[in-house]
């Protein structure tokens, strides 16, 4: 797939946060062969062991060579998602931001007022945004006419680990624009569910808690790998339609009559 | 001086931004700052002016979702 410009082979995306270890997170994400993992920003202490923890998880991050997909995760407010965004892009030094702007506590459903008003803005900022969404089909057009140019609409809500609320939705929106790149991002709580994004015709999943919190992180992560790649080619592969009734898949022609 | 570091008060001897960070030993590193809510890339740190009671934030690679 290609995201602004980038080709990536993976169609994983990863997220770091909730991992037992570091080290468990280096071996789930190396398990996952995913190329973008989403990081965020957070208050740095001053000096000593204890405040330094910025430093050592980018430590821990930077050799693996990944592309890094900074989020907006917490800001409730346009104004707060846009500075952060401006600070996350020199901490990181990419272009590339995960906007969410949070509207409601219980469920973390983005404002999709306040995404567009503050994908408007960073994108004339140069920015190259990531909107994480709904399956909102009117919020989608406003986000492609701010000028992104790819959706990242959630399946459910964020660790819920629901899988996909609103198939039908997800269709719709796969259906209305088939030309852009579209990415279930949040709910996906088995490899079952992230197969089904990708046989919807999804170009790929992003994801987090499923991995981070699963007994064996590595192995869960190795499965969600495998379920996209899965999924992807039952979707290239045009799957046979659902129906109502039986239809025998031995041919009848030849039958022998016994009586 | 009283600044107001990340939500803490912090006494400095430093008038400007960039002095403060090297003040805390977090000039090296790899952080972002934020200087009465508003965003200061690295090289306005040396021309920001802090004066008492001033709010800074500093943000840091963290685990994210």
């Amino acid at each position: 797939m290609h995201v602004y410009g980038t080709e990536l082979r993976s169609r994983l995306l990863l997220g770091t946060a909730q991992y037992p270890s570091p080290a468990v997170m280096v071996e789930a994400i190396q398990a996952s062969a995913t190329e973008v993992v989403t990081v965020s920003l957070r208050r740095e202490g001053a000096g000593g062991e204890q405040g330094m923890a910025g430093q050592r998880f980018w430590d821990v991050l930077r050799p693996l060579n990944l592309r890094v997909l900074p989020n907006t995760a917490g800001c409730h407010s346009v104004k707060e998602a846009v500075l952060t965004a401006h600070m996350a892009r020199e901490v990181f030094d990419t272009r590339w931001i995960k906007l969410e702007v949070i509207g409601e506590h219980d469920t973390l459903q983005p404002d999709v007022f306040g995404l567009v008003e503050a994908a408007r803005i960073l994108i004339a900022d140069g920015f190259q945004v990531f909107p994480y969404t709904t399956e909102d089909l009117v919020v989608a057009g406003r986000l492609l006419d701010a000028g992104c140019e790819v959706l990242m609409p959630w399946g459910s809500p964020i660790g819920s680990g629901r899988g996909l609320n609103n198939v039908y939705g997800l269709r719709t929106l796969r259906a209305h624009f088939p030309e852009v790149p579209l990415v279930v991002d949040a709910g996906i709580g088995l490899p079952s569910h992230a197969a089904q994004a990708m046989e919807l015709g999804y170009d790929a999943v992003l994801l987090n808690t499923a991995v981070a919190g699963a007994g064996d992180p590595p192995r869960m992560a190795k499965a969600m790998a495998q379920a996209v790649e899965a999924g992807r080619a039952a979707f290239l592969a045009d799957p046979v339609r659902a129906r109502d009734m039986a239809a025998p898949s031995t041919p009848v022609l030849g039958m022998p009559v016994f009586s | 001086m009283i600044i107001v570091v990340n939500g803490k008060e912090c006494t400095i001897s430093a008038t400007t931004l960039a002095g403060m960070l090297v003040e805390l030993g977090l000039a090296e590193t790899r952080i972002a700052t934020a200087h009465g809510g508003a965003f200061v890339p690295r090289a306005a740190r040396e021309s920001c002016v802090l004066r008492e009671g001033d709010k800074v934030e500093i943000l840091a690679p963290m685990q994210g979702g």
